[in-house]
């Protein structure tokens, strides 16, 4: 074995703060397994995690979850954070985003809110709680605020024919970004999979609606696209364990918030090791750190830096081998596991998440 | 390329910030994070809504050598290109 690849500092934290949510959304990328409130990190423990990934270089942190209101000490958080001088992103569903909530943030710089469908009975359905209003009015406490709005959209089957509709309504929420992202199968929509899948006429349709909205609109649009029916996979991050950390709602440290699928990854606890040795030398990290782990067809792929070789975890989860190429890639020779995956798409009904209390 | 008269200004949500553990300049915004060179952070730190490319040109001249407005402008654009800045006129 060579030397570990050095590291860069990491750019950005993604905390899930809390697994707990009103919502129950059958997408929903959270594992499987969640973490219940009596094994999350206390305020003085994410403090700390914030003050160790400042020092090591992490100047943006994404408050997420699970629904992040859920947390009380939400607004101690928050302060420490933008106190530390990081960019603060709140990540949240809405649901309890009021204009006193709001105001008591103070140091968020920028709201992401998720949306369901374009829809009240659409969304209600996919999340499985009435949250549809609660979003409209969080919109305009965030507006009211003077925030910069991102709203966000899971794609999938059921409302990805809804492209026009979705675009309208951001539109008149005042996003400034809206985000339009095709499921990523980890969690409950690996679970819900089949019945989540778009067809490929929906998502060349998709394509299309989302090309004539950004000529019409003045926002921005960020499309992600389908991975399973592209030829080549989605990037790594920018590079597994390159720009970004994940702590979860428990401690553990990922290089992404899927990781935690991959067995005898050697993940690692805040509450055990400071963060900087955690992010420079746990295995978790250097496993796939760099290039020398690729084998072929990546190794001597020109695309190898483009791509990363794919989502480990994706690799992982089709193939039982997260060092394989990431099977989406019609270059790897499991690359029949997908298309299999697309041919079982039907028209089913979605499981919700679970409730975690 | 952005004309010599337009007037940049920083996009609403972008904050530019000095990071001391890379000892640089940077932009912060949703999307992520940008490290600037001595060069781009005084571009940036002139993005004010009020000066003009053709302005920021001038002001930089007085600070470094061989500043022409041609070279602000290409940077001007590749902010833009990042949706870290926003042109008027
Ligand atoms: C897990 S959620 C947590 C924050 C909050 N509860 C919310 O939904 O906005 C974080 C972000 O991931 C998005 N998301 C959830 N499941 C996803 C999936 N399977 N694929 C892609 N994005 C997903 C959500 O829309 C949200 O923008
Ligand atoms: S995606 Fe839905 S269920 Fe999952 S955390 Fe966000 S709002 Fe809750
Ligand atoms: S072979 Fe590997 S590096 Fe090349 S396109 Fe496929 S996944 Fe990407």
């Amino acid at each position: 074995m060579g030397e570990a690849p050095q590291a860069d500092a990491p750019f950005g934290l993604l905390a899930e703060l809390t697994h707990r949510c009103p919502l129950r959304c059958g997408y929903c990328s959270n594992p499987v397994d969640l973490v219940g409130r009596g094994d999350e990190l206390d305020t003085a423990r994410w403090c700390a995690v914030f003050d160790q990934a400042r020092a090591l270089g992490v100047l943006q942190v994404h408050l997420s979850g699970g629904e992040p209101l859920a947390r009380k000490d939400l607004p101690e958080l928050v302060a420490h954070a933008a106190g530390l001088g990081c960019y603060v992103n709140l990540v949240t569903s809405g649901l309890g985003l009021t204009p006193e909530r709001l105001a008591a943030l103070r140091g968020v710089d920028h709201v992401q809110l998720s949306v369901q469908d374009a829809d009240e009975a659409g969304a209600n359905l996919i999340a499985g709680v009435r949250a549809f209003e609660p979003k409209l009015r969080a919109a305009e406490a965030v507006r009211a605020a003077g925030l910069p709005l991102t709203v966000n959209v899971v794609l999938h089957r059921l409302n990805v024919d809804h492209v026009d509709a979705l675009v309208a309504l951001a539109e008149r929420m005042g996003a400034d970004r809206l985000e339009l992202a095709n499921t990523q199968y980890y969690g409950w929509a690996l679970r819900n999979r089949a019945a989540l899948l778009p067809t490929r006429e929906q998502v060349a349709r998709a394509g299309e609606a989302v090309e004539a909205a950004r000529s019409r609109s003045g926002m921005e649009i960020v499309y992600v696209v389908a991975d399973h029916h592209e030829a080549h996979p989605k990037p790594c991050m920018h590079g597994w364990g390159a720009r970004q950390l994940t702590v979860t709602p428990d401690g553990d440290v990922l290089p992404c918030p899927a990781a935690g699928v991959i067995d005898g990854l050697g993940v690692e606890n805040v509450r055990d090791r400071p963060l900087a040795e955690i992010w420079h030398s746990s295995p978790a990290f250097t496993a796939y750190r760099g290039f020398d782990w690729m084998r072929e067809p990546c190794r001597s792929c020109a695309r190898r830096e483009v791509d990363f070789g794919g989502c480990r975890c994706q690799a992982f989860q089709l193939t039982g081998d997260a060092a394989a190429t990431d099977p989406v890639c019609t270059l790897s020779p499991h690359r029949g596991v997908v298309d299999r995956i697309l041919a079982g798409a039907a028209d089913a009904p979605v499981e919700h998440r679970a409730v975690v209390r | 390329m952005t004309a010599p008269d337009a007037v940049p200004r920083l996009r609403r949500g972008v904050k530019a910030a000095y990071d001391p553990t890379r000892e640089s300049h940077v932009v912060l915004f949703p999307e992520g994070v940008l490290v600037l060179n001595e060069t781009a952070a005084a571009v940036v730190g002139l993005c004010d809504g009020r000066t003009s490319v053709q302005g920021i040109a001038a002001r930089l001249a007085e600070e470094f050598d061989g500043v022409r407005a041609d070279d602000v402008a290409e940077l001007v654009d590749r902010l833009v290109a990042r949706r870290v800045v926003d042109v008027d006129g």
